[in-house]
């Protein structure tokens, strides 16, 4: 039999019996379109965390002055050694050292913040222009602080959503005046609302230069240094690199600590990923249930139509051919199943986006291609019992049955 | 060399464990171009006498030669392949799908041997003309009268060009002028050369056949020539 009279025989055979084949759709497809919405749910998930930890920088190295061991009682511990305070100078070498992209100073104080009579108390975040690139900020209006280096004191303040509402309400902000402390400085630029993150809510911060910082609170320390590296894979290099340039600049000492996201987003990734695997292998089970409903039906189908294959049998079908036929029929109903879930599970996973619009609930490709392979190997899989069964008729019997 | 060669063949079924003879050391030949009827009471053993010369059974002992090959005893494949290309079979209950339409039920044989659809098309309008229902192509069998759809049958049964057809009752579950008309149709296929063998309780066929076998009991108990 040509391979395209196979299809044609099969498709023919299964349009015979709309409510059996329809149901059998049905089952595959709702297994199918299962994995497709609970894999992008997990995976949604997964993506909303590491993303979120993502805009903290996951290829951020944070540089605390201060060293904190976490090994016990060692000889560096018992050896006095004064802490040397992380300075803006120290910053600025930190900028030559090798895969480093970018830095951001942190100067951070507590400071009353008041305009046109209305009066606030807010943090206050002296940095550079590179921190809105560092922390993936993003501009509501204006622009973010301007690049003037490290040293310069210039009177601009950048202001976070919530604190723009709470001061100047209805009125513009921008090229407004604001005192903040005992200074006075001009807004040029308002931060888009950023919503609750997983680091610190920007929408209540007022940025400044951090030379002006150091000013107002009277300090010559810096809080932190955020260190971007190129990329993930360049982080333990930028690690050494900061650590050694440090080191020669505080005379041999280690006195920072050094901190990176990336293990804590390497965990969630992971922990996520295996959960959407999970979810993923709950409705796998479905599929395996739709692929016994599919040797079921099909079971059913031969028993059914036993007089029929008696009749090819006669009309010298081979056995080979009669379990094609079978195997044919039950890979198209899969295939037709599978290609209903998909647009099913695509529908849901649109919806949930719709519905959360925070959550990225696209089915990741591996499910989407896993599901489907899944459908047509239980659907041929379980289809191989019935079309042995098929193929093994005795004619003489089957044609007693009838058409 | 006869075309079809039964050697000493039983045909024993096993039910529980009590054995019936079915077919009892049957030997008989039948050449090429002959119209043969077996005829006898029900159990005689007359229908597996055709499911065997059909390929659809195998004898339990005993030879059965189709065109000087011995085809008894060959593996399923290749017992479909004879059936394919040899043999055709008209059924008392015309035995069509019900989901093809005439047209596709004949070229049913055609598509399982992988003839391309084109040929098929083209024999199957000369086949369904030759039985007088072109016009009935593309009806379901439930569109067709009875005698139509023997005749459909009988194009499908023939659209192999078979050398032997095994015809069950052809007209068993027809009325008696259009009994008739179908055995007149397959006459008219065994004078253009293809061996008739037609199972009948119908004594009017049995007076039509050039050659008569009674049965009885799985065994010959005449077997007359006229």
């Amino acid at each position: 039999m040509r391979p395209f009279d196979l299809l044609r025989f099969a498709l023919q055979a299964a349009a015979g019996s709309p409510l059996r084949t329809g149901l059998m759709a049905l089952a595959m497809a709702i297994g199918v379109a299962a994995v497709v919405v609970l894999t992008a749910l997990g995976d949604g998930a997964r993506r909303y965390v590491v993303d979120e930890f993502n805009a903290l920088g996951s290829n951020l190295v944070i540089v605390l002055p201060g060293r904190t061991e976490t090994g016990g009682i060692g000889i560096g511990t018992l050896s006095t050694s004064t802490v040397r305070d992380l300075t803006l100078r120290d910053a600025a070498a930190l900028l030559r050292a090798d895969g480093v992209v970018r830095i951001a100073p942190l100067v951070v104080g507590d400071a009353e913040v008041s305009s046109g009579g209305r009066l606030r108390s807010s943090f206050v975040v002296g940095t550079t222009s590179d921190f809105a690139r560092v922390r993936r900020l993003e501009m509501a209006q204006g622009r973010f602080l301007p690049d003037e280096g490290l040293e310069r004191a210039s009177s601009w303040a950048v202001i976070g959503a919530t604190i723009r509402d709470e001061l100047f309400g209805a009125r513009p902000a921008l090229g407004a005046r604001l005192r903040i402390g005992d200074r006075r400085f001009r807004v040029i630029g308002v931060m888009a609302a950023s919503g609750q993150g997983l680091g610190m809510n920007t929408d209540e911060l007022v940025l400044i230069p951090a030379a002006s910082a150091q000013a107002m609170f009277n300090t010559n320390t810096l809080f932190r240094i955020l260190v971007e590296a190129q990329d993930r894979n360049a982080l333990q290099r930028v690690k050494s690199q900061v650590e050694t340039v440090l080191m020669a600049r505080h005379d041999g000492e280690r006195d920072v600590t050094l901190l990176t996201q990336d293990a804590v987003v390497g965990t969630f990734d992971r922990i996520l990923a295996a959960l959407t695997l999970a979810v993923a292998g709950i409705a796998a089970i479905s599929l395996a249930v739709a692929g016994i409903l599919v040797m079921n039906v099909m079971l059913v189908a031969v028993t059914q139509r036993t007089g029929e294959i008696g009749l090819l049998k006669a009309l010298g079908a081979t056995p080979a051919t009669i379990r094609s036929a079978f195997l044919a029929e039950a890979a198209l109903l899969s295939l037709a199943g599978a290609a209903i879930g998909l647009l099913l599970g695509f529908t849901g996973a649109t919806m949930l986006r719709a519905a959360f619009p925070e959550l990225p609930a696209y089915p990741p490709s591996w499910a989407v291609s896993a599901g489907l392979a899944t459908s047509l190997v239980t659907g041929i899989g379980f289809g191989v019992l019935p079309a042995r069964r098929a193929a093994r008729l005795d004619p003489v019997l089957a044609l007693a049955r009838g058409l | 060399m006869s075309q079809i060669e039964l050697d000493e063949v039983d045909r024993i079924f096993e039910i529980g464990d009590t054995c019936v003879h079915a077919l009892k050391s049957i030997s008989l030949a039948i050449d090429a171009g002959e119209y043969l009827a077996v005829m006898g009471p029900s159990g005689s053993g007359k229908s597996t006498l055709l499911n065997l010369l059909g390929l659809l059974d195998r004898p339990t002992h005993g030879q059965y030669r189709l065109e000087g090959h011995e085809v008894g005893a060959l593996p399923p494949d290749q017992q479909a392949r004879v059936r394919s290309e040899r043999i055709g079979f008209v059924f008392q209950s015309f035995h069509l799908v019900p989901r093809l339409s005439a047209a596709e039920n004949v070229a049913l044989p055609m598509m399982l041997a992988g003839i391309a659809a084109g040929e098929r098309q083209r024999r199957v309008a000369e086949a369904l003309a030759a039985v007088g229902l072109e016009s009935r192509a593309d009806h379901r069998p439930q569109q067709l009268s009875g005698g139509q759809r023997q005749r459909v049958a009988i194009a499908r049964a023939t659209i192999m060009r078979p050398a032997v057809l095994l015809a069950d009752e052809p007209t068993g579950n027809l009325d008696r002028a259009t009994g008739t008309e179908v055995t007149e149709l397959l006459e008219g296929l065994n004078r253009g050369g293809t061996t008739l063998i037609v199972v009948t309780h119908d004594p009017a066929i049995g007076e039509r056949a050039r050659r008569c076998l009674q049965m009885e009991d799985g065994a010959v108990r005449a077997d007359q020539r006229r």
